[in-house]
Formats: structure tokens, sequence, C-alpha cells
């Protein structure tokens, strides 16, 4: 089993990610700079948060036309798996991977803050061996409102593909629990093969206790497993 | 024959005419002119603060480094890199882009050594927020600072906010940047080896900054608005590929020397590499990617373009090293070679346009400054808290306290920084930040600190004071102070009264370092904090780091569960000179600063720290601005769910305002559970440190007994008034 995290110039969660899962978990990882196209190798990708090209233009905009991008449809294609985390998850709308938009943040600020999510699926291989319904997770974006249009809201309903909603930390979903104004407090999605996650909140940034929560490293475990039982 | 006023405008004097003159031996040509200008201003000169700074202590308690551009401690392999740095008056010129490139200039400085950089800190100074132009300063400076810090991928983990009248007309924005470095990566500032490639990397060069340390920095506030074409404009996405880049250039080992570009720009990298390499350096400027086209070469030479860098290469190893910049898609270009005759040889193609000794022009003339005690002070009295009108309601003084937007939650800021990338930090929103060291089981802490209020009425306890906190802050999280970056901010260096605040604040420095074996690693003066309005107050900012030899021991200041106990330890005085209660509730300033004995300091952090390594205590807060009661609310309600306390064994022979508000030094508010606190006790007796047990930790109020109630609120109601505060002034 091997993971792979990409680097596009501007990621700055690369690293982190990458620690969690080679020093944390002892999974063989690799980097993948921005133009390598040689996927065949690994089994599940990271798209890392950052702000790739700067985010100019608008968040993903300019990483999506990365040469390892045009390898991603392919590795997707295969039913291969794609975590897209924060940035990652802005690059795999902008690509057309995953649908919908991310608009600013209802406040126009940049939030960094703890908050709750609810796992809406379980049934996925990001959250089968998820032993929490509830899990405390860090938030760093000031694009992380999702937006998608009501049909395109409904499909994602239809399908089970909202995956992850903000709560409170008893799984009560309400506007107040919403930090970024997301609509449907959407907070992670995946694509209809169920093998692409995107998501805004860090996992990688609640894998050990030491940091104030360990709940995000249910998911790397949770997809771990999986490709294991496979 | 150069004309008088085009030196004068470059902020040079007439006998640094002469003496350049003297040095060159001929008249100076104007690119010549440019580069003395900005190398001997006193932001990159020091000139009017080297006779005082150099009396540092430079050796601690454990070893140190020292480099050109910033300074650290050695932690085994490792080596923990910071310092600190203003950016004052781009600021306030331009709150945004000021407050971003002064994120971004310090961590050039922390990379340049070899450390990548892992963690931010401000120390943020605004006027009243009651005026709307305050306001937009404010909100401006901190989303500079996301706007920089977030794209960057370098957490802001910390720092510290006053408002007051005295910043009304020049913000202070000083950043501590810290970085860890493998020694064996460790790098110098130098130029050496005959022949060996002077290599320009990162942005181009364009008209942005020029004069930004000589025009803007160095000279008191007077028309603003002419002044920000002289702010610099940030690009935090090319400064991250900047570190990649140069940290992988790094670790080949073909880099001699390398030095950013801050101050001062190419004219202070060329020669200071020059100098500190003893040897010479020759640029081509012609090969210098531009901007635009049509660029003066004094203009090339004075230009504060950010994210750039000078690299000093061995010969023969240019590819390797610009093939890494390109894979960033950088800039990387070799502009000359390293020589042996000591000179700044500056050319364009074979035109000679400058030629100065390196040495001479890194060697500012150096001021002593004439000092005299300030007239202020003979008129300020001491206010006895007995002579003023009597306390009916001291429920209403705490809500209002509380909500003192220097004392209300900075949640609004720091939710607006990443305070997490890079998955180190372990603690924030206590008295000091805590980043784990991954690999070890250490942790770094860092805090900083002024109250400019006490250094203002007396700057050399004020500054003591300041080192004093710092120590105190980081005794709070469990970790031992190891060294000292300091911000030096302070009005005109001319005038003799702002001349002896800064002489005296360092002289407490000195003082309170020494005591406490801590060496002053590195730092930066910041003079002509003044406009036509008024000085600021003396405000020398203290960065402290400390280590926790088991990051799972760190202790937060949060009051934890119901039941504990809750001790105060140190001595309360009434001592109101400069307190938060005297200015917010009878707008008085009293002149009787509270006293500092650094020995009771010494001991009660010592009881502290071997509370926390013991695993005795669940929380740890000092009293600061607002003395015991602020203090104690903080304790309730800086966790997600508030906690109250009766307190019902209160000292009968201190008044109660005195206890309540009093700014006594060296004091901590502790808690521990009912099982350890025989043993907590015990610690305490035997480091003779005075203590007294003053209640316990129930309920949702906040209750104090002094004979009958004097205090009785709901913490949730305190918690709200504590983080509405802000939000308030901005939203």
């Amino acid at each position: 089993m091997k993971f792979g995290v990409v680097v596009f110039p501007g990621s700055n969660c690369d690293a982190d990610c990458f620690y969690v899962l080679n020093n944390v978990l002892n999974c063989n990882t690799k980097y993948i700079w921005h133009k390598d196209t040689k996927l065949n190798d690994f089994d599940c990708i990271v798209l890392p948060g950052g702000f790739s090209y700067g985010d100019y233009l608008r968040t993903g905009a300019i990483a999506r036309f990365s040469p390892v991008m045009s390898e991603l449809f392919n590795f997707v294609k295969k039913g291969k798996f794609v975590i897209g985390i924060c940035n990652g998850f802005q690059v795999l709308l902008e690509s057309g991977i995953l649908s919908g938009a991310m608009l600013r943040n209802k406040n126009l600020n940049f939030i960094c803050k703890y908050v709750y999510i609810k796992v809406e699926n379980k049934n996925t291989p990001f959250t089968k061996f998820c032993t929490k319904e509830i899990l405390k997770i860090p938030i760093a974006h000031k694009d992380g409102n999702y937006y998608i249009d009501s049909q395109g809201l409904e499909e994602l309903k239809e399908n089970n593909q909202i995956i992850f909603r903000y709560s409170d930390k008893n799984g009560n979903i309400s506007q107040d629990t919403n930090p970024n104004g997301s609509i449907y407090n959407i907070a992670g999605i995946i694509n209809k093969e169920a093998n692409v996650l995107g998501m805004m909140p860090h996992p990688e940034r609640s894998s050990e206790s030491i940091l104030g929560s360990s709940d995000g490293i249910l998911i790397f475990k949770s997809i771990i497993k999986w490709l294991s039982k496979r | 024959m150069i004309n008088p006023k085009v030196y004068h405008s470059l902020g040079l004097k007439d006998d640094e005419y002469l003496r350049i003159k003297k040095i060159l031996k001929r008249d100076p040509t104007i690119t010549e002119l440019a580069m003395f200008s900005v190398e001997w201003s006193e932001h990159c000169g020091y000139c009017s603060s080297k006779g005082w700074i150099k009396l540092f202590p430079k050796k601690g308690k454990i070893k140190t480094l020292l480099s050109e551009d910033a300074g650290g401690i050695i932690l085994g392999n490792l080596a923990i890199v910071f310092k600190m740095e203003s950016h004052n008056h781009p600021s306030q010129v331009e709150p945004k882009q000021g407050a971003a490139t002064g994120v971004g200039g310090i961590i050039r400085d922390i990379f340049a050594c070899g450390a990548r950089p892992i963690a931010l800190f401000d120390s943020l100074r605004f006027g009243n927020l009651e005026n709307p132009h305050n306001r937009y300063i404010a909100k401006g400076v901190v989303s500079g600072i996301s706007f920089y810090g977030n794209c960057v991928g370098i957490p802001t983990v910390g720092g510290d906010i006053y408002f007051d009248n005295c910043y009304n007309n020049n913000c202070l924005v000083n950043v501590m940047c810290i970085g860890i470095a493998e020694r064996k990566n460790l790098m110098r500032a130098k130029a050496t080896g005959k022949g060996n490639s002077i290599i320009y990397v990162g942005a181009s060069t364009g008209r942005d900054g020029i004069g930004g340390c000589s025009i803007l920095a160095s000279d008191e506030f007077k028309e603003d608005d002419k002044k920000r074409p002289s702010v610099q404009i940030g690009d935090p996405f090319l400064e991250k590929c900047l570190i990649e880049a140069t940290l992988e250039a790094i670790s080949t080992g073909y880099i001699v020397g390398l030095k950013d570009m801050g101050a001062a720009g190419l004219t202070c990298s060329i020669s200071e590499m020059a100098a500190s390499g003893n040897s010479g350096i020759e640029v081509d400027i012609s090969l210098i990617p531009k901007r635009e086209s049509g660029m003066q070469a004094w203009e090339i030479m004075m230009s504060e373009s950010q994210e750039r860098m000078l690299l000093c290469i061995k010969k023969g190893k240019e590819k390797e090293i610009i093939d890494i910049f390109s894979k960033w898609d950088l800039n990387a270009t070799v502009i000359g070679k390293v020589t042996d005759d000591g000179f700044v040889v500056i050319k364009d193609k074979d035109k000679i346009i400058a030629k100065i000794p390196a040495k001479e022009l890194v060697n500012p003339p150096i001021y002593k400054r004439k000092y005299k005690e300030p007239d202020y002070l003979k008129k300020i009295k001491k206010v006895s808290i007995k002579k003023l009108p009597k306390i009916k309601d001291y429920n209403s003084i705490l809500f209002k306290l509380i909500s003192n937007p220097t004392v209300a939650s900075k949640k609004w800021v720091y939710e607006q920084y990443d305070y997490m990338v890079g998955t180190n930090t372990v603690l924030v929103g206590s008295d000091a930040a805590v980043l784990r060291i991954k690999g070890t089981d250490k942790a770094i802490a860092a805090t900083v600190d002024c109250n400019s209020t006490y250094c203002y009425l007396n700057p050399y306890i004020g500054a003591q004071i300041a080192v004093a906190e710092s120590i105190r802050n980081l005794a709070c999280v469990g970790a031992d102070a190891v060294a000292i970056t300091d911000c030096l901010n302070f009005g005109n260096p001319t005038k003799p009264d702002k001349f002896w605040q800064f002489k005296e604040s360092v002289r407490g420095i000195i003082s309170a370092a020494k005591f406490f074996k801590l060496p002053v690693v590195s730092g930066n003066v910041s003079f002509y904090n003044e406009s036509p309005k008024g000085s600021i107050y003396p405000t020398p900012t203290i960065g402290m780091v400390g280590i926790l030899d088991d990051v799972s021991l760190v202790v937060s200041q949060d009051f934890k569960n119901e039941g504990d106990y809750i001790i105060l330890l140190g001595i309360t005085k009434e001592e109101f000179g400069g307190s938060l209660f005297l200015k917010e509730i009878y707008s008085k300033l009293s002149k009787d600063v509270p006293t500092l004995n650094l020995k009771l300091e010494k001991k009660v952090v010592e009881t502290v720290l071997c509370l926390i390594k013991n695993k005795l205590i669940n929380s740890a807060h000092d009293c600061s601005e607002g003395g015991f009661l602020i203090a104690l609310a903080e304790c309730c309600i800086s966790n997600d769910k508030p906690i109250g306390v009766i307190l019902d064994n209160l000292d009968q022979g201190i008044d109660l305002t005195t206890f309540l508000f009093s700014e006594s030094q060296s004091r901590f508010i502790i808690s521990c559970s009912k099982e350890n606190l025989k043993n907590v006790i015990k610690i305490i007796e035997k480091n003779n440190t005075p203590y007294r047990v003053l209640g316990k930790t129930f309920g949702e109020r906040l209750i104090i007994y002094n004979k009958k109630e004097a205090i009785n609120v709901d913490v949730n109601d305190l918690k709200k008034a504590w983080e509405e505060s802000l939000p308030k002034y901005f939203e």
C-alpha cells in the first residue's frame, strides 16, 4: 500500500500530511512533485492544503493545470483513491473531479479554529472504519463556503455524497454550527464512485492527541483498513 | 561637487558627507551616495544605539549562537534561531502591506541562517479604538499578518496587543520568527573565497520601498501620504517558494554564505556579506532581474523589493543551485563574484559606477546621544487608593475591565491566523505558546511582552518587568526561559528625554537578563516613533524563548476541574502605578510603578516550574494588567466551558481593592486537585515562597467573599463580555 502527497508550489500542508501517513501511521509515503506524472505505483493520493500558486485568480484555479492533474483523472478513473484537503478540495472542485464551488467565508475573514463535523455517510472507504460519529477537527481557510445549485445539492443527497457536515459536539446541525456559510453545512463530499474525498477540515492536524484531537486520524485509518482488506 | 540638497534628501548630514569624501578621497557618485545613505541610516546602522546595545549579555545558561541575521541557542544537534523586528512606520502608512512585509522580512532573516521557520509572534500596539482611523490601522495590520503568514505556511501562534492613546499616530508592529536548523546546515551571511559566484535569487527588483530604511524608518512622521511609495509590497507565495528553494539549496553544501535583502536591499546584502567575509564583491547590475525598464543604478541599489536573497556559491556549482531555484520557478542569476581587495564594486556592464571599501560602508558613524530625565516625570504624582472615591460595585468594574480591548479576548484576531499549520502547535491562547520539536520529547515555548505604561513611568523598572513577565509567562506553561530577543521602540533619539528612555530601558534589560542568566541573542531598534502630535511610550518589547524537556507536562492557564484548590503565589502590595484599574476606572496615572524583587521573582518561578515538573498542578497563570481579579477571571473563562470559583479565605490584612487590582509583580494563580494539595504546599513551603490558599473552583459563578460577598457574577456572562468586546469594534 503506497500513499502519495502532491506538492504544488505554495502547498503548505504537504509535510504535515506526509508526517501523519509516514511517521504516525508508518505507511509507505512519497512526495509527488506537481510536474510528475507517474502515479501508477500509488494506491491513494493526497492533495494537501495550502495556497497553491498563491491562490491567485481563484483558489485552486491554477494548480488544476499542473501536469499531475491530467494524470490524476486517469488515476481516479481506475478507481484509485484521492483525498483533497482544504486547498486540495478546492483544486478538485476547480478540476471538475468533484462538483460545486467555493465562495469566500460568510464573514469574509480567514478562519482558523476547531469545529465538529458529523459523519453523514458511514458506508464509504473514508468512513467505514471511522469509530466515531462526530469528529473534532480544525478548519483553516478563507474560501470554504461550499456552494452548489439546488439540483446539484439534490443529487449529492440522493447519492449519499455528502460525507461530513458541520455540527456541534453532540451532532446537532444548525446555522450556529456552520463556521463559513457553506450550503447545507457541507464540510466534505465524495464523488459518485466514492473513491474521491474532498473536505475543508484538516484531518492531518488532528491526528495526535498532543495537538488537541486525534479524531482526524480515523479518516486515514479507515482508508488504510479499506485498502488492506481489498 | 554634489549639491547638498541631494544628500540631504537622501537623509545624509553634512559631516557624514564629508566623511564619505574622505573615505573615497574624491566626490561620491550618486549611486555611492545612495548606498551610504541607506547603510548609514539609523535603521540599518544603529548609529545612536550601537554603543548601548553592545552591552547586552551574549552568554547565558545555555550555549548561544550569534549570527549576522539572527541569533539563537544550541539544543543538541539542533539550533533554535529567532529574532524580532519592527515594521512600525510602514504599517502606520499602509497597514496591510506594512504588516505583511514585516512578517516576510523577519522570516527571511531566519531561513537565511539555514533554519526552517516554524512559528511567528506579533507584538502589536494600536491607538484608542474609539477613533475610526485606529480601527482601520488595527484591522489592516491583522489582515496583513493573516494574508502573509497564512499563505507562507508558518503558524502565527502568539503575541500581544495593547491599545493606548500614545499609539494614536504611530502604531507598533513587531514580529518575531522562530526557526529550527540542524546544526550542520547553519549558515552565515558571509562571502568568502576569491572567484566564488554571487547569485541573486527571488523576486525581480522594482522601484518599491526606495528609501524605506533611510527616509521612512529614520525620521519622525510629518506628512504621511507622501511616504506611501516607500512601503514595499509583499508576495507570500513567492516567499514560500523562496524558503523551500533556499533550504534545498543549503542542503547541497554548495552555499558558502547567504543573506536576505531586507532594509537597504542589495546595498546591505552585498556590503555586509563582503565585510563579514573580509572580502570584496563585484557585481554587474545590468544582470539583475528588474521589474521595469529604465531603473537608475541608485534606484536598484536602494530598492527594498521583497522576497530576494543574495547567495555566495562555490565556483563551478552555479548550475546545481540555479536548477533548484528554476524548479521553483524563481529567478536565479549570477550577478558577480567574490574578490579579495575588500571593495564593493558596482558595475553597469563595463562601467564602474560605485567602488567603496566594504568595511567603511558597514561602519556607520556612531553618535553619542545626549540624555536627560524627561520633565513629565516630575509632574506625575503617586495616587493613594485610600483617597479615591470608594468602590460600591466590584461586579461592574470586573465587567468593565474584562471588556477593555487590551484585556479582552483576542480570539477575533488569532482566529484569522493559521496557528496550526506545521502540526507542532501544542498550546496557544495561554501565557506562552508551545510548539513540540518533532522527533524529540522536547518543546519550545515562547512569548512576547512589554507594558509600556510602566516604561513611561520608569523605563528601567519597566524593562526589567518586561523581562521578568516573559520568564513568568514561560513558567506558566512549564518552560524554563533560555534566551531573549528584543525590539526596542522609542521616539526621536536626538531628543535627550527620548534617548534617556532608551538608555534606561537598555540598562533595565541588561540587569534583568544578567540576573536570570539569559543572553540577548538578537534584536532590533526602532527610533523616531513619533509625530508632531507626540511620541509613543517607550516600548522595549521582549521576545523570549524557553524549553520544555517533556512536552507532555505542558500546563495551560484555564481551571480544569470542579473542586480544585486555588492558590495565589507571591506578595500583594499597594502598587497602582501604570495600572489598568487606575487608568480605566479613575483616568489616573500614578507614579508608583510596581517594584520588582528579582530574588523573589526567581524563587516563585522556580516553585511553579517545580510544581509542573512534578505533575502537581492543573493550571498556572500570572497576574499582569488588571491585577489578581482579571487573572482569576481569565482562569475561569479561557476554557471552552467556563468554571466558577468561590474564594472565601482572603488575607484580611490587605485592603480589598488593593488585593483585587494592584499590579504587584511575581504573582501566579495556580490550581490543583484535593489529592495533590498537601504535596503542592510542601514544595511551596520548602522553597520559602509566599502563598495563600484562597478557595476552590465551583459551579458557574465567580464569587469572592471578604467578610461579606464582594463579587458574584456568572462566568458565562463574563466570558461573553470578554469575547464580544473586540469584534464590536470591527464588525
